[in-house]
């Protein structure tokens, strides 16, 4: 019978799928049991693992699959970049940092998934990863329950503060605060502001309204697009209307390249008005055309130009490794520190633990690639220097303006009068 | 002796399925924490296949909005639990979307028998609008899951705009407590876990009933033939209606043991590609059998959560592979396999009136 052929054949593909995908968990299983030893029960203890084989795993926990996976696996390269390094010069008290890799799939429950994976059954002593507000608010509870320690690599809206998680990204006073100061006094006072509709852009835009009316500026106009958006042309439109003199663009991933192509194509260079992005680093420069955003500013804490000794080896090993046409930015460069700050916090403790490794990161500083960064204590955020650059021809960013020195972070805006309204209630 | 081989193949499946409902209450004492919660997510997922079989493996509908009725379900518990752990203040994300007050429908999912209800009747409410609007003006086929689309892409765009009211992108998230008890401890998620399994088989049962009954009778009439189930005197409409509306609220059922197990529920949980998933399940388990459903919604999972973690580079392509391959070779879905076995063969005369798929999808 030839249909019989063919369905013992589908049975075969079956079980060697099934099987395939066995081996690989069982080979976790067998590690894990042999690392569990030293632990205590997975309830609420330390996820700390002790592991006498010199060997210390952690997780790197980003999207390698989904709209999330063209920013993400980038931020993972230079995670696993600071892990060989690390490892070359001898490892993390005399161990072997071994990183357990997951895929978030830019699905925020899987992110919750994973994390409790990676704490629960991997036992990893802690996890570096995420992008979006929404995974990292996905994973936070899963970390705050199993008392694990994730290390969040990306700029956000601020406003948050849990004691599970570091920050190495900016917050708004390390960013966007201090980017429309800037814009108010050398770029002038009618803003407009552009975003995706989603947390971040809504929560920043927020802020800027508070600050533009204590510091004399003047909103002309704000509008929302949902992520992945690709036609500009009403909003082009609106712009011009409004006449604004700075378009404050908060746009995420796909949507910037159509945005600035569709403005470059209605007429409006960067001569005519002037634009600040918050999401658009050297990566998405790659993508939507330095000849397109020539011009445009943005503000970071770092770029790939940025000049300090750190940054010059940083860059040319990223490049070594993962080929010359890759850059590096912001997000990346802020993994890379988030490797070298837990490791560091680990050999002060002596330990893994996170109780240990929380304490022992209070006020520690590093030479990192954007100059010297230090974990406050108190908010477990980073002090950064803000940075505001002018994309150039090539690609690359030229400083014009940076904060002098590393900024304190604000999660709350705190120290801002105007953001009372904002922050209260925490 | 058509009467003894129908008793003979009855014990045999009565006997499989106790022992399938023996083995998921035992399965706490087999797994860890961890894979525990898995398998109670996925338990979850298969309340929904089941819905979405009743309706389309033998109704005929093809809904590819399930994910708004799972969805609304999951928000209305994450409601409960959000106001629950946010002790009378605002929620975190009102307070920084700028509200000052609790806006007046979350009020009423301060009491928890009020959430499980609007969880359940809420889905099913919509469905049955949805329904009145399209099955009464005879909108079937694909211009019914075309309707079904727009309402998931109506729904989410909703919840994503409206952040002050419903967390926007990010959901709902960040409780830990259902009636005091810590919903991370391995205590609670065991209780969790049970009422789950005890729910499925509540609702297969309940499906099962349906299905075996004068209504479910109806219902395959419908599917085969709306104009001569017309005809005959039967109001398709109706029944349909009917069928929707169940589906939804199982899908809102499930969707509340979602958000207790997993902790998070936000608008991408809605969207387009976890409804088709959904469907898929189906689709991969059987269309019309319950069991093909729930076993198609475990498996599908199982299999993601396990290529995911073994290669997380690659795992999407592992799940395309089985995708075509049970498409290609099982066009019957999983449970078609059963009828592959010699010993259920016999009745090879009586494999005509087997269930399975036998008609277009939609």
């Amino acid at each position: 019978m030839k249909g019989a052929f063919w369905k013992s054949g589908v049975f075969v593909i079956l079980a060697l799928l099934l099987v395939l995908a066995g081996c690989g968990k069982n080979d976790n299983a067998a590690s894990t049991t042999t690392n569990a030893d030293g632990t205590k029960t997975d309830n609420g203890g330390s996820t700390g693992s002790e592991n006498s084989g010199g060997e210390i795993k952690v997780g790197i926990l980003h999207s390698l699959s989904g709209t999330m996976a063209i920013s993400e696996v980038s931020v993972k390269d230079s995670e696993m970049m600071a892990i060989d390094e690390i490892n070359a010069k001898g490892g993390v008290m005399g161990k072997k940092i071994v990183p357990v890799v997951e895929d978030g799939a830019s699905d925020w429950p899987t992110f919750a998934e994973k994390a409790r994976k990676l704490i629960s059954e991997d036992k990893v002593a802690t996890v570096f990863g995420g992008w979006t507000s929404s995974s990292r608010k996905a994973m936070l509870p899963v970390f705050e329950e199993l008392n694990g320690l994730l290390w969040y690599p990306v700029q956000y809206e601020g406003l948050e503060q849990s004691p599970n998680i570091m920050y190495t990204g900016a917050t708004t006073n390390q960013q966007i605060v201090p980017a429309v100061s800037w814009l108010l006094e050398n770029k002038g006072k009618k803003f407009f502001l552009l975003g995706s509709d989603y947390v971040f852009p809504r929560t920043a835009n927020k802020i800027i309204k508070e600050q533009l009316k204590v510091e004399g500026g003047e909103l002309a106009g704000e509008e929302y697009t949902p992520l992945g958006h690709t036609d500009y042309a009403t909003i082009i439109s609106k712009i011009k209307a409004a006449k604004p003199d700075v378009v404050f663009n908060t746009l995420n991933g796909d949507s910037n390249v159509a945005f600035f192509k569709q403005l470059k194509d209605a007429g409006i260079s960067s001569g005519d008005l002037t634009t600040l992005s918050v999401s658009v680093a050297e990566e998405e420069i790659r993508g939507i055309g330095a000849d397109v955003l020539a011009g445009t500013f943005a503000a970071w804490n770092y770029y790939e130009t940025t000049d300090t000794p750190a940054n010059k080896t940083f860059v040319e090993n990223y490049k070594k490794k993962y080929g010359d046409d890759r850059v590096t930015a912001d997000p990346i460069e802020a993994g890379y520190d988030a490797v070298y700050l837990w490791a560091a916090a680990v050999e002060k403790a002596g330990s893994t633990e996170v109780d240990k490794v929380k304490d022992a990161a209070k006020e520690l500083e590093w030479d990192a690639p954007e100059g010297k960064v230090k974990i406050d204590g108190e908010t477990q955020h980073l002090y950064k220097t803000v940075r505001i650059g002018e994309v150039q021809t090539d690609g690359q960013f030229k400083e014009v303006w940076n904060s002098g020195s590393p900024v304190k972070p604000d999660p709350f805006l705190k120290g801002y009068d105007w953001a009372k309204s904002l922050s209260e209630g925490k | 002796m058509p009467i003894r081989k129908l008793s003979a193949q009855r014990l045999w499946l009565l006997a499989a399925y106790t022992a399938a409902a023996a083995l998921l209450f035992c399965a706490p004492l087999m797994l860890s924490d961890f894979r525990l919660n898995l398998l109670a997510k996925f338990l979850a997922y298969a309340i929904v296949a089941l819905g979405l079989d009743l309706i389309w493996g033998y109704t005929g509908i093809l809904s590819l909005g399930h994910g708004v009725f799972f969805g609304l379900g999951g928000y209305a518990m994450a409601m409960y639990l959000k106001m629950d752990a946010s002790g009378g203040k605002l929620p975190d994300f009102m307070d920084w979307s700028g509200l000052t007050k609790l806006p007046w429908f979350w009020k009423p999912f301060e009491s928890l028998p009020f959430a499980i209800a609007a969880g359940i009747l809420l889905p099913a409410l919509l469905a049955l609008i949805l329904g009145f609007f399209t099955f009464r003006n005879r909108i079937r086929g694909v211009y019914f899951t075309i309707l079904t689309q727009a309402l998931v892409i109506i729904t989410t765009t909703l919840f994503i705009g409206q952040q002050a009211y419903t967390g926007g992108t990010n959901g709902l998230t960040g409780y830990s407590k259902l009636f005091g008890f810590s919903l991370g401890s391995p205590e609670t998620k065991r209780w969790l876990y049970w009422v789950t399994v005890a729910l499925l088989i509540g609702a297969f049962l309940l499906c099962r009933f349906l299905v075996k009954s004068r209504f479910g009778k109806v219902l395959r009439a419908i599917r085969d033939g709306e104009n001569r189930a017309r005809f005959i005197g039967y109001n398709p409409a109706i029944y349909q209606m009917v069928a929707f509306s169940f589906s939804a609220g199982l899908a809102g059922l499930a969707g509340m043991l979602f958000v207790l197990h997993v902790g998070i529920i936000s608008p991408s949980m809605m969207g387009i590609v976890p409804s088709i998933e959904m469907v898929l399940w189906v689709a991969i388990g059987g269309r019309g059998t319950l069991a093909g459903a729930v076993i198609g919604a475990v498996l599908l999972n199982y299999a993601k959560s396990t290529f995911s973690e073994s290669y997380p580079n690659i795992w999407i392509l592992f799940m395309g592979a089985l995708f075509v391959v049970v498409v290609v070779f099982l066009p019957k879905g999983a449970a078609g396999l059963f009828g592959q076995f010699k010993w259920l063969r016999r009745r090879k005369a009586a494999d005509e009136g087997a269930d399975g798929v036998r008609y277009p999808a939609v």
